[in-house]
Parts: C-alpha cells; sequence; structure tokens
C-alpha cells in the first residue's frame, strides 16, 4: 500500500498544476522525469516516469492507457465477422498476421477448417507481415540510436512491400484480408510474381542495412551491453518473441504448437545468447531471412483449389451466388444476421505475431457475439520487463532499449 | 505428462478445492475454489514445469445463458449446456499456463463473488501476472490480495466505473471523463 | 492566424508585402506530427521518399510544439489522451492550423466506446479533416495544398475553398 501512495503522489505531482512534491525523504538526490506520452522516441503513446540519480536510471514506472480504445467491450457487442476489421489495428505495423490469429481462434471455436490453398496464403501472409514489421522496428531503433539513413532505407522496402499487399489484399496497409473459413479472395498470377519478384529481390537489399549496422562502431557502442536481461526473468515475467529468443530460450510457437502448415515446411529457430539490444536486433535481422525461405517454400508448394471452405452454414458464400441464388442468399442473411454461433465454450489460441505470442481467448455462449473476448497482447508484457531492463542504464540508454523492445501501443492498450 | 495424471496428482492434494475438469476442443480447464489458487499454481509450477503465465484475464458472467438452444433450426450441436448462475459466481479468473519444457497448455478458473470480489493474488508464483490482475481490477473490479501495486493501468486514476462488466454501457457514463475546454 | 490586414485600408505596398509573407508562410510550413497509432505510419510513408512531403517545404518534422505550426493530429484520441493534446495545441506559438487525419481523429472512427473522443474538434480548433482509415499519404498531401490555399488567401473567404474545406477525401 505505501509503495502504492508513493506512485500515486509521483503521477499527481506531474499533472499541470503548480504543486510541491513531498517524498518521503525530502533531502534525497533522486529526480523523477516525465518522458511524457508525446515523444518521437517511445514507439506511440507511452509515458515513462524515471526516477534518475544523475544520469543513472534507478527505478521506471511505465504509464498505459493513452491508447485504450475498448476493444474488449466493442469485442462483446460486434459478431465474429465485424471484428475482423478491428484486429487489423492492433498490431497495426503487420495486420495480417493479426487477421491470421484471430480468424484462427474463430475457426477453433467453431469448427471450421480452412482449405489447404487458403492456409498457405495465411502463412504467405504472415511471413510477409513479418518482414515489414522487422523492418519497421529495426528502422525506427536505428533512427532513435542516429542512424537516420537506415529508417529511409527500410521505409523504401516497405513501400514497396506496400504495393504487394495492394495486389493480393486490395488495400495498402489495414487490410482484413482473412474470413472465417479461408481468405476473402485468391492470389492470381499477377500477385504471385510481384510476390516472388519481391522475395527475390530482399535479401540484397537487406544486405545493404547489415553492411550499414552490423559492424558499426557507433551503433556497437550504444547496443552491445545494454539493457540486457536474464533467461529466468525472461521466463518469469511473460516476455515472448523475439525478446525471449535473444535471452537463450527456444520459445517460437510456430515450432512450439505448429498450426496453419507450418510443420510441413522447414526454417530454424533463431535464438541468441546475450539478451541485450544488440542481441534483440541480430534476431530480427536473421528472422528476417528466415521468413523470405518459409516464403519460398510456400510458393513452391502451394496447392490449387478453393480458398473458402464449404460449410454454408458457417462460411459467407461468394458475393456473385449470393446476388442470383436463392440458398445462398439466404444462408448470407442468417450469417450477417446472426453470425457463425459456435458451440457453447472457451478456447485459446496463441500463434507467433509479429512481437510475440499473439493471443485470442474467446468465451461463446451460443450465440452471434463472443460473450468474452480477450486479447494477449504480447507488447504488454514485453513492457513489463521494461524496468527490469532499465535498472542501472543511463539516461540516453532508455532510447535504445525502448526500441529494441519494439512495443506497439495499439495491441499494449487494446 | 499427461493430463491424467495432472487430475490425479492434484485431487489427491487439494482434495475438494478442485471442483471440476473439462476438457473442450482438445484444450483442458480446471476449476479451482477461491481460496487454494496460488498452492496449486506453485504445485503445478514445481512438479509440472508450468513455469510459463501465458495469460489472466477476468470475466462477467451476469445473465449468461446458453443461447443454442433458440438456434434449433440452425441445427448446431449443442455444447455442455452451463448450469445457471448465481450472484455469488458472477466474477470469474481464468489463468493461461504453459510449459515449455512439454509443450503443454492448461487452464485454470476460479469464480470470484460479486458482492465483494476478492482473489489471492498469484504474483509471488508468477511475476508475468503484475500488469494482467492490474487490468482485471481496472475492468471488472476484482480485488487482489497480495499484489504489490493494485491502481488502475488503463482508465485514468480517479475513473470510478468498472467498463468491462455487463451492466456497464458501451458508450459509457457521460460526464464520467473530463474534456478540456476549447 | 495568417498575416490578415483586412479591417485597414489596403494599399498597394501593404497587400505585395503581404502576399509576399503569406507566400513564404505557405512555402515552409514545419509539421508537429502527433503520431498517436496506425495514422501515424502513413504519416512515416508521407514523409518518407515516396510521397516526398519535402518538396512541399515541410520535411522538417519538429517534434517540439514551441518550434511548429502546423499540428497533424493522426490517431485515435481517448480522453486521457485529450489532455496531452490541448497542452500541445496551446503550447504552439500563433499563426498555427490543425489538420484532424483520418477518421479517429475526426469523429472518433470505428470506435464507439467509452473512452473515444468522437471528434477532436470539441476541443480544439480544426482546419482541414483528411477522411480515411488510415488515409493514404495522397489525401494527406491534398490536405496540406488546401492548407497552403487557406494561408495564400490570407483570411478572405475564397469561394472555391468552400467546398474544400471540410472534407478532403
Amino acid at each position: 500500500m505505501d509503495q502504492r501512495k508513493n506512485v500515486s503522489q509521483i503521477l499527481k505531482a506531474l499533472e499541470d498544476r503548480d504543486t510541491n512534491l513531498v517524498l518521503e525523504d525530502p533531502i534525497e538526490n533522486y529526480m523523477v522525469l516525465n518522458i511524457g506520452p508525446q515523444h518521437p522516441a517511445t514507439h506511440g503513446v507511452l509515458r515513462l516516469l524515471v526516477k534518475l540519480d544523475g544520469e543513472t536510471v534507478v527505478d521506471c514506472v511505465p504509464e498505459l492507457g493513452f491508447l485504450h480504445r475498448g476493444y474488449e467491450k466493442i469485442a462483446e457487442a460486434c459478431s465474429y465477422y465485424e471484428f475482423i476489421t478491428h484486429t487489423d489495428r492492433l498490431d497495426y505495423i503487420s495486420p495480417l498476421a493479426n487477421n491470421v490469429a484471430y480468424a484462427l481462434a474463430v475457426e477453433k471455436i467453431a469448427g471450421v477448417e480452412a482449405p489447404p490453398r487458403a492456409q498457405y496464403i495465411r502463412v504467405i501472409s504472415a511471413e510477409l507481415a513479418r518482414i515489414s514489421s522487422h523492418l519497421m522496428a529495426i528502422g525506427a531503433m536505428a533512427m532513435d540510436v542516429g542512424a537516420m539513413t537506415v529508417f529511409l532505407w527500410s521505409f523504401r522496402e516497405r513501400e514497396k512491400l506496400y504495393d504487394v499487399f495492394d495486389l493480393f489484399t486490395g488495400v495498402r496497409f489495414t487490410t482484413s484480408y482473412t474470413r472465417i473459413g479461408g481468405v476473402a479472395q485468391d492470389i492470381d498470377d499477377k500477385a504471385m510474381q510481384a510476390i516472388k519478384k519481391y522475395i527475390d529481390e530482399f535479401p540484397k537489399n537487406l544486405d545493404e542495412i547489415r553492411r550499414m549496422l552490423n559492424r558499426n562502431r557507433i551503433f556497437l557502442g550504444r547496443t552491445v551491453g545494454v539493457g540486457a536481461i536474464a533467461a529466468q526473468d525472461a521466463i518469469d515475467i511473460g516476455l515472448s518473441g523475439p525478446n525471449i529468443r535473444a535471452c537463450g530460450v527456444e520459445y517460437d510457437l510456430r515450432t512450439f504448437s505448429p498450426y496453419l502448415v507450418y510443420d510441413r515446411l522447414s526454417f530454424d529457430v533463431i535464438t541468441e545468447k546475450e539478451g541485450d539490444c544488440f542481441a534483440r536486433y541480430m534476431v530480427r535481422m536473421r528472422e528476417m531471412e528466415e521468413s523470405v525461405k518459409i516464403v519460398r517454400q510456400a510458393i513452391d508448394k502451394i496447392p490449387s483449389g478453393p480458398v473458402k471452405a464449404d460449410l454454408p452454414k458457417k462460411v459467407l458464400p461468394e458475393k456473385e451466388l449470393v446476388y442470383t441464388k436463392m440458398e445462398e442468399m439466404i444462408h448470407d442473411f442468417v450469417i450477417v444476421n446472426d453470425g457463425v454461433s459456435p458451440a457453447v465454450g472457451d478456447t485459446y489460441v496463441a500463434t507467433e505475431g509479429s512481437k510475440g505470442e499473439l493471443g485470442f481467448y474467446i468465451m461463446s455462449d451460443g450465440g452471434g457475439n463472443p460473450w468474452r473476448l480477450k486479447i494477449r497482447a504480447p507488447s504488454f508484457y514485453n513492457l513489463q520487463a521494461l524496468p527490469i531492463m532499465l535498472k542501472g542504464q543511463m539516461i540516453s540508454d532508455v532510447v535504445a532499449i525502448i526500441g529494441s523492445i519494439d512495443p506497439i501501443m495499439g495491441e499494449a492498450d487494446k | 505428462m499427461g493430463k491424467k495424471e495432472i487430475e490425479k496428482r492434484l485431487r489427491s492434494s487439494f482434495g475438494e478445492a478442485i471442483v471440476s475438469v473439462d476438457e473442450i476442443n482438445g484444450q483442458t480447464s480446471i476449476e479451482v475454489k477461491c481460496e487454494r489458487i496460488v498452492e496449486v499454481c506453485k504445485l503445478l509450477k514445481e512438479e509440472f514445469k508450468f513455469n510459463y503465465l501465458s495469460d489472466l484475464c477476468g470475466a462477467d458472467m451476469l445473465n449468461f445463458e446458453d443461447l443454442s438452444a433458440r438456434k434449433a433450426y440452425l441445427a448446431i450441436e449443442h455444447g455442455n449446456p452451463p448450469k445457471s448462475v448465481s450472484h455469488e459466481d458472477r466474477f470469474l479468473v481464468i489463468y493461461q499456463l504453459t510449459s515449455l519444457e512439454n509443450k503443454e497448455r492448461l487452464r485454470l478458473k476460479v469464480k470470484v463473488d460479486g458482492d465483494n470480489p476478492v482473489c489471492p493474488s498469484v504474483t509471488s508464483v508468477f511475476k508475468a501476472a503484475n500488469w494482467s490482475e492490474r487490468e482485471a481490477f481496472d475492468m471488472y473490479g476484482i480485488e487482489f490480495e497480495g499484489h504489490p501495486d493494485l491502481r488502475r493501468i488503463y482508465m485514468p486514476e480517479e475513473y470510478e466505473h468498472h467498463p468491462l462488466r455487463k451492466d456497464f454501457p458501451l458508450m459509457g457514463v457521460p460526464g464520467s471523463l473530463p474534456l478540456p475546454r476549447k | 492566424m495568417a498575416v490578415n490586414r483586412s479591417n485597414e485600408s489596403e494599399g498597394f505596398l501593404t497587400t505585395t508585402v503581404d502576399a509576399l509573407f503569406n507566400w513564404s508562410l505557405k512555402n515552409s510550413l514545419w509539421p508537429m506530427p502527433l503520431g498517436i497509432s496506425c495514422c501515424a505510419i502513413e504519416m512515416m510513408a508521407f514523409a518518407g521518399p515516396r510521397f516526398d512531403v519535402s518538396r512541399f517545404g515541410a520535411e522538417v518534422f519538429r517534434f517540439s510544439p514551441r518550434q511548429s505550426d502546423l499540428l497533424i493530429v493522426a490517431g485515435t484520441v481517448t480522453y486521457k489522451m485529450a489532455k496531452v493534446v490541448r497542452k500541445i495545441y496551446d503550447q504552439m506559438p500563433d499563426p498555427k492550423w490543425v489538420i484532424s487525419m483520418g477518421v479517429c481523429a475526426s469523429s472518433g472512427g470505428m470506435y464507439r466506446s467509452y473512452s473515444v473522443v468522437q471528434g477532436i474538434d470539441q476541443f480544439v480548433p480544426v482546419d482541414v479533416y483528411v477522411a480515411g482509415c488510415p488515409p493514404r499519404p495522397d489525401s494527406l498531401l491534398k490536405a496540406l495544398m488546401v492548407i497552403q490555399k487557406k494561408i495564400q488567401a490570407g483570411g478572405k473567404v475564397v469561394p472555391e475553398l468552400e467546398q474544400d474545406k471540410i472534407l478532403v477525401e
């Protein structure tokens, strides 16, 4: 209770009034610095209260909630199909990965399985989304540390990727591409050629960034040994994704509980040992190469066939048939109005999102809207590790550490 | 480590505190009485190596009813029909545990009273539960005993309501959050 | 707002000097990007190498409100964040303009819930609203051009802008 009062005092004192901050020890040498919600380097709206002893960080209290949009309450008012567009805006750097995770969760509880072609298409989308997210993470981290050029290069690559997304989903950015039982539309040949071309040219462009940063004395000086976290601490605090793999723990949901068709594709799980900022950067760089390998294999192995499951009572039929045939129109009407209506029960499905373990816990009451939908956001748990990583570091390392954790406030705040 | 072994061991150690064990869609969920949850978690962490807490959430079961009975014309299979929910069991706290070594998952459920929602905190066993319990407190009002720092995490600290309860409207209570003047 | 002397008698020298000031103002707007959520990514793309904003003179993205004159609110504004947005708007020196980017900032967007402000014009005066979720960087460039036209007009009502004033698609 005492600590709670202390933190509340700190928060209240930094409100916009002239107040006298009275802490327990009036001769304290510590200074409380507010790295406010609007800051170029906090990767979104994160507020940090850091207690400083000179330039060394003694303690840190993150404050979330500046982007709390009420997703879980909205989910209880939407049907399962209507929520697909909301899932785009969770981890807004890689919207396709969130769509895939949500569709898998609803399919598990509704008892629907997507056809093989749709599963391969989902794997390709999820891996391209992972490349886009890691490019952004590396670009933003490099810009925070001082390398502006890398930011512009990674944005150039992301623009090419947006063109590819535009070809097969129709949208640059917030795609809403997956549906319950499959994907919205098929990838035609032109889009497939564009993906192949992008994948063939990408390793060369990634090499440019690697040559700029990997052995750069300034970059190494700012990231090696900074913000280290031990493996046991990482497991205790709930880290996941590239952050925990940089500590040496091999926890990747694509091999832990294989979903979609990942058990038929061969790839490595990248780990590093030190757990500092440089290790997290290296894990992300090498994971992009693994994603390229996965997409290449998926393009070679993709079968032909339908992209939506053939369950008329749960999966939306094709639009052309809805306008011409009677049965499809009735099914469309029933599914849009009443929803998917899974059986009563609950399920938790976790997938490897770009930032870590992205999980959906859905409790169904048999009706068209979920009774409870909980989003297990990886950035929420990754940010919990921030006070551990910041203890004892200098104030100028705060920016590098936040950049290497790569939080996205859209999913941390839900 | 099969689920049967876990169930046997838990029932032999805790007896009446394990209320039921269900399996839906291949996922096991164990309902535990509120007072013994910390010991159950400790046993699962030490003996069965469930060392990673994936998620912790709350749920409000006010007026929960099985709607699938009304959808007979869609011919959907009925799941396990839920028992009627009294006011004493209004809130649920749900824990998702993961074992990194054995590649297994397990779910624990705890029923919490509606009028005085108090539940022991598992932060002594899993440090990852810290912010999740704050979120459950913020959204539902469930107080966790033994939590080092229980205050709101998403809504501003002066906010008086608990948004995710079923009797709270979607658009909120007008005037409960102040806006700056133009 | 912009240099505006419509009340005084408009001699030849003052109108030319006015026009010169307005021309230099509009070609060197320094934006203050308040990137809150997904629209921030499209705003970064708007500053990136493809939809180059530096050809409009606005590539100096100063993250300090004291040194900027165009506030771009990009993203969903919640009640908790509204105080911060208003404080930043107050800290900017005159003359200043505000672009409300995306539907979330203009009207609450797809989030009709208890914690999202349904439109930032409830507490900040807005000049241009940009629709889209998120709007393409081209739309944001059009919004910038509308603000430039507004500055050039110097406070006089321009009929061709009346239609552009409300919604830029």
